[in-house]
């Protein structure tokens, strides 16, 4: 037996309403570190909500969240979590490199990265000083997912991340998610195609609409 | 791993929203020509006469920079909200109060600053003396940040609806008038001869205190906003 880590991310009967109809609930999991959790459902089952519950913006109506074992309290881990919705905070006369300067300047940086490098990886050298509005959709999205790259955080919650991206750039995000995952960060992504990743099986969170 | 200093936080999010003005330095023409329009048609409407403008201008000139601050006031955090920005504001581990003050700041220095450049010549079209012109900027250096502020407390708490800028009008104005009468008041003081630092101080005061809370409520509203 080893000594139990708690985990990073737990969930315990957690649900969440909408002028008193339930969106989803109530969930039980847990997410450890070195983890991905698929969170799968239909449209409309509430995955972009949980998402949303996860990373704060929206409250907790019933049930609790657990941060590293302590019940959750955002002033001591809105470092440690990235969030990656449907809009994606970028500024369209601001380029991506200019773009993830404000993430730095948020959240920090991981030790030897660069907005520069970041978006090397993401396939976007040469686009560092376009403006973002003249971007493709796809090419917006790899900026945002620079973000990833950048920022020091232990907690991906990625919502959809897969959407708009070529093939290309879906082998991008599932080898980011794999180097996430294996330097010990945990990941949770909504997506409601199929999903193929290498890095050891994922855990599987269903909504019910 | 390094943690982002406060202090360059602020900084991040003060250059980019002044980067943003810059790239679109149009808009912040706008208000500007929208003031020095409203300021020539006063003689038009009153007639030239330099004893009626006199007595008029500074009141004049205040009540014009307000009207033409708050054309611009509607977009302070409208394209944040579109663009996601805003949740990446509220997600980040600085204070949210603080971040929002920064684009304050930013907002008050792209819309009210120029006004204030511009409002010597304002005064002097409608034949301010030049003994009341330092008052007037005084005046003026302490209401348009208390407007900023103000403004922001009601931009965050009308976040949510669809074309807001006239709901917006009809909400701020009111709260207006306190800056208004101090302002004028310190202004017909200084135009009569008489000692205007009372009015002057009231301003002070109430600016300090709006400099403390409005960004509180500022951070409070747009988290309602954003949970809706």
């Amino acid at each position: 037996m080893t000594v139990a880590t708690p985990p990073l991310l737990a969930a315990s009967a957690l649900s969440f309403y909408r002028q008193d109809e339930p969106v989803f609930g109530p969930l039980q999991f847990e997410l450890h570190p070195g983890q991905l959790a698929l969170v799968e459902g239909d449209n409309g089952s509430g995955k972009t909500t949980l998402l949303r519950v996860l990373a704060g913006l929206l409250h907790v109506d019933e049930g609790e969240l657990f941060w590293r074992g302590e019940p959750l309290q955002r002033d001591h881990c809105a470092a440690e979590i990235v969030f990656l919705g449907h809009q994606l905070a970028l500024k369209g006369d601001l380029s991506p490199r200019e773009n993830l300067h404000i993430a730095v300047g948020l959240h920090g940086v991981r030790d030897g990265m660069d907005p520069t490098r970041a978006l090397r990886e993401v396939g976007l050298a040469g686009y560092e000083d376009e403006p973002v509005r003249r971007l493709s959709a796809g090419q917006k999205k790899r900026a945002a997912l620079a973000r990833l790259l950048l920022v020091p955080a232990t907690l991906w919650l990625l919502d959809e991340p897969y959407a708009n991206l070529d093939r290309h750039g879906i082998a991008l995000v599932n080898r980011l998610l794999e180097g996430h995952v294996a330097a010990g960060g945990a990941a949770l992504v909504t997506s409601h195609g199929a999903v193929s990743f290498h890095g050891g099986e994922p855990q599987r969170i269903r909504m019910h609409a | 791993m390094s943690q982002a200093p406060l202090g360059r936080a602020c900084a991040a999010v003060l250059r980019r929203d002044l980067t943003l003005a810059w790239r679109r330095r149009g808009d912040i023409a706008m208000p500007v020509l929208y003031a020095l329009i409203v300021t020539t048609l006063f003689p038009f409407a009153l007639g030239p006469e330099n004893a009626l403008l006199q007595r008029i201008a500074g009141g004049a000139v205040l009540v014009t920079v307000l009207l033409a601050m708050l054309l611009a006031l509607d977009g302070m955090f409208r394209s944040d909200i579109e663009d996601g920005s805003l949740e990446q504001l509220v997600l980040a581990p600085q204070p949210l109060a603080l971040m929002l003050g920064m684009k304050i700041l930013a907002h008050w220095l792209t819309t009210a600053l120029p006004l204030i450049v511009i409002a010597p010549m304002l005064a002097s079209m409608l034949q301010l003396p030049a003994a009341a012109m330092p008052v007037m900027m005084l005046a003026l250096a302490l209401a348009t940040p208390m407007l900023s502020l103000l403004g922001a407390v009601l931009v965050a708490l009308t976040a949510g609806t669809r074309r807001s800028g006239m709901l917006l009008a009809l909400m701020l104005l009111p709260l207006c008038v306190p800056v208004v009468i101090f302002a004028a008041g310190a202004l017909a003081a200084a135009q009569q001869g008489l000692p205007w630092i009372a009015p002057i101080a009231w301003l002070g005061a109430a600016l300090a205190l709006a400099l403390v809370l409005a960004p509180l409520a500022c951070a409070a509203a747009l988290r309602i906003a954003l949970d809706a």
